[in-house]
């Protein structure tokens, strides 16, 4: 049990470290995600069920997908501004 | 035409920092003009984007920024080894964990663990601390639930009608080719969590878990329903009428069933929810009742944060 403990603290340290240093969003979120799940693991061996219920459920579940859709919204408005751009400039090229 | 009004010459993002900057009638007027303006009429030498700040000429670096850069990173760098000494030594200082000895161990955790099944009627004893000897806590962090959600629904609820309906007709085309593994998963899982966050929440006086552990597993099961199966389906049984409802009556049940047993305490009157046999699943007074508000608001903000932020609307 004290070896399980070890790896999933330090799983979990690493996680918060890389989510920290990752540039790429999405695979800081998807970190996030596996560490919220190491944690939930944690408050089971410190014995508090509940709170890895709630862990499991907010942590991995409703955070990350409130985090996706929240990429997912800034790749749309983004998609947009550049597409916006392309037409200007393929405007400009027409006129000139 | 004025040369620098002109706003064929601007890119979008030039003109959205001058209309952030110089205000709203600024942008109307270019876009009237935009529409007014004939496309024939073309400057032989097209304006320039104009950016919102002066361009700053890239790998150009002076002395001095060189030297602030640097001295920028070593504050930094200093500033997190500081703070990192100061929590490392803090938490050195910590008393260990489990120990007897320790300041948490005083007379009230004794008085909950000798007479808190007792006096609450909960075997589970932190739902009797937190819906009993602390329920005002659990009534404020409900309040910062549903206070939290209805900001998120000022701010995030899309506002005009067109907007709606475009968002709408974008629904309808995702509905049409969703995904058939998700949705037989779907079928399957979340009959099952659903039972399994009522389980939590009617059980939550004694098994461990709760009102909000049970909503928590409820909300995401009616985020994976609203995943799988679109918002028409969801929105069959879930409006925001519905979240209004449903929210505020649990908050006034919660805060007028706790005022009466407020009431009866302070005044040593006999209260009308007894205890009952400990350990029955309707036992523990008003514990029940409140774990299912509790668990109510819970599961509705989570899904209405969801909603918000997928589509602008519940």
């Amino acid at each position: 049990m004290q070896i399980l403990m070890m790896i999933l603290l330090i799983f979990v340290l690493a996680g918060a470290v890389s989510v920290a240093l990752t540039r790429n969003l999405l695979t800081a979120a998807v970190v996030f995600m596996a560490q919220s799940l190491a944690l939930s693991v944690i408050w089971i061996l410190l014995e508090s069920p509940d709170l890895s219920v709630t862990e499991a459920a907010v942590g991995t579940g409703i955070d990350s997908l409130l985090l996706f859709v929240t990429l997912k919204k800034i790749r749309e408005v983004d998609h947009v501004i550049q597409s916006e751009k392309e037409k200007e400039e393929a405007r400009h090229g027409q006129t000139t | 035409m004025a040369r620098q009004l002109d706003p064929n010459g601007q890119s979008l993002y030039a003109r959205f920092s001058r209309y952030l900057s110089e205000g709203d009638d600024r942008l109307d007027q270019d876009m009237i003009r935009e529409v007014d303006a004939p496309p024939a009429v073309h400057d032989p030498e097209p304006v320039p984007p104009s950016a919102p700040f002066p361009p700053v000429a890239e790998g150009v670096k002076t002395r001095h920024t060189r030297v602030a850069t640097v001295a920028y990173q070593l504050i930094a760098m200093l500033l997190t080894a500081a703070i990192s000494m100061l929590l490392i030594w803090t938490t050195a200082k910590l008393p260990s964990f489990g120990d007897a000895q320790n300041p948490a161990h005083n007379e009230v955790a004794r008085r909950y663990v000798e007479n808190g099944m007792d006096e609450t009627g909960s075997v589970n004893l932190v739902t009797g601390m937190i819906l009993d000897y602390r329920a005002f806590d659990t009534l404020g962090e409900s309040n910062v639930l549903f206070t939290a959600a209805c900001v998120v629904l000022m701010l995030l609820r899309s506002g005009s009608r067109e907007e709606r309906i475009e968002i709408e007709a974008d629904e309808r085309m995702e509905d049409r080719n969703r995904d058939e593994i998700l949705q037989t998963a779907a079928r399957v899982l979340i009959p099952m969590i659903m039972m399994f966050g009522c389980y939590v929440i009617l059980n939550g006086h004694l098994s461990p878990g709760g009102g909000f552990s049970g909503g928590a597993v409820i909300g995401a099961a009616m985020i994976l329903y609203l995943n799988a199966f679109g918002s028409g389906a969801s929105g069959r049984f879930l409006t925001i009428r519905t979240f209004r409802f449903v929210s505020v009556l649990a908050l006034s049940f919660y805060s007028l069933s706790k005022a009466y047993s407020f009431f009866t305490g302070a005044n040593h009157l006999p209260s009308v929810f007894t205890t009952g046999v400990i350990g029955n699943l309707f036992s523990a007074g008003l514990i029940p009742y409140l774990n299912i508000a509790v668990g109510l608001v819970v599961c509705f903000t989570m899904y209405a944060f969801f909603a918000l932020f997928r589509k602008g609307d519940i």
